[in-house]
């Protein structure tokens, strides 16, 4: 159900200011979720004034920035810097996106926000616990599922075929297309969100899988699938580009298709 | 011992509709709601209308009075926007489902051109009935 409020052990209370330094050159603020899970208090907003003529273009070069020479305690998950690891993904100024992709000059204000996946459990500052994510993906069985005998080489697949996987491919399990979703923010225990959905349809439309009637039938239940209402987000937001909500129209349509 | 004793306190929620930067997508999919439920209310309107018809000419001189004072008027109004809304949205599901329309970029202008509809549609009724003597 939709619980527009946050539960009483996660409403965000104002936190620490840290002012910029002396002679600092441009300075902009950054407002950044904090949490503690030592500290037994609620969430807080921690806000930071960055000179931003010391540190790189990136959302991720400031809090890098921050973590290094303002605040160490500050906690976050990064590694490729690149857009390729998805871990870096947070909601940066009201949108989910990756930090290291996202240029602090792209966010509009002049304080931006920067807080963690909406709607997941906050395992310590910008940290959430992806475990149902990883779950729901796994759920989709994301493998090569074949009854024919192997064939003596690889599975063969045309050009065209192959073509049909552009787009989908190339997600990076980042999550923030599924906690973009308001419907997954209240239905994630059934709902399994874009990304998971994205990545199902990828098999189903494998020409070389072989298991397409199962992985339907698996789909075809009122919240898995149906929770989807076409908000949108998932497509909004997707750092790579991609757009799982017209892959999830696409699995409605075969499930339509199949039945008429 | 100490570190398997220790209370684990319960992971907190983090923020989403407060910290939410919206697209017209995600306004305009929350109107679809919103405008369905009005609509229930306006069904109930209409059901009203067919009642204060049936208990004869006082009943119905009554619900014209309601209906017919600034506040039905406003209310009228509103139902009239709603139920273009809900109709010209319905289309642009209509368009998704089958599978055209649903890149980002069509999306959003299907969006305005459902809002404008609305509107437009909306402006063109109660002028009409403006001019019919209607109101």
């Amino acid at each position: 159900m939709a619980e527009i409020r946050l539960p009483k052990n996660s409403r965000v209370t104002p936190g620490k200011h840290w002012p910029a330094p002396q002679g600092a050159g441009k300075v902009k603020t950054f407002k950044v979720y904090r949490y503690d899970p030592d500290s037994g208090q609620n969430p807080r907003w921690d806000t930071y004034d960055v000179d931003v003529s010391q540190c790189g273009p990136m959302v991720l070069d400031v809090l890098i920035h921050i973590k290094n020479t303002i605040d160490p305690t500050l906690t976050f998950r990064r590694s490729c810097r690149e857009g390729i690891c998805g871990s870096c993904a947070m909601n940066i100024a009201g949108r989910n996106t990756l930090a290291c992709t996202h240029g602090h000059e792209e966010c509009p204000g002049d304080k931006v926000s920067i807080s963690p996946l909406p709607h997941m459990p906050v395992v310590k500052d910008l940290i959430p616990d992806l475990t149902l994510f990883y779950a729901q993906y796994a759920s989709v069985e994301p493998w090569l599922k074949t009854e024919t005998p192997e064939p003596q080489k690889e599975w063969a697949q045309s050009p065209q075929d192959r073509e049909k996987l552009d787009g989908l491919y190339e997600c990076i399990l980042c999550a923030c297309c599924s906690t973009s979703c308001p419907s997954y923010w209240w239905n994630q225990e059934k709902y399994l969100g874009p990304a998971a959905l994205l990545h199902a349809y990828r098999w189903i439309i494998d020409s070389r899988d072989e298991a397409t009637g199962e992985r339907l039938d698996e789909l075809e239940d009122p919240f898995k699938l149906y929770r989807c209402h076409t908000i949108m987000n998932c497509a909004q937001v997707c750092p790579k580009g991609l757009n799982p909500a017209k892959a999830i129209a696409e699995v409605k349509k075969m499930l339509v298709e199949r039945v008429v | 011992m100490a570190e398997a004793s220790r209370v684990v306190r319960e992971r907190p929620t983090s923020p989403h509709t407060t910290i939410w930067r919206w697209h017209l997508t995600m306004a305009t999919s929350i109107l679809h709601r919103f405008t369905g439920i009005a609509l229930y209310g306006g069904a109930l309107i209409a059901a009203a209308w067919a009642i204060s018809l049936a208990g004869g000419p006082d009943t119905y001189e009554t619900y014209k009075a309601v209906m017919g004072s600034i506040l039905g008027k406003a209310v009228l109004f509103a139902l009239t926007l709603a139920a273009f809304y809900h109709l010209g949205n319905g289309v642009r599901h209509l368009t998704w489902d089958l599978g055209f329309g649903l890149d980002v970029k069509s999306a959003n202008a299907s969006g305005v051109g459902v809002i404008a509809f609305a509107v437009a549609a909306t402006l063109a009724v109660w002028v009409i009935a403006g001019m019919t003597g209607a109101l």
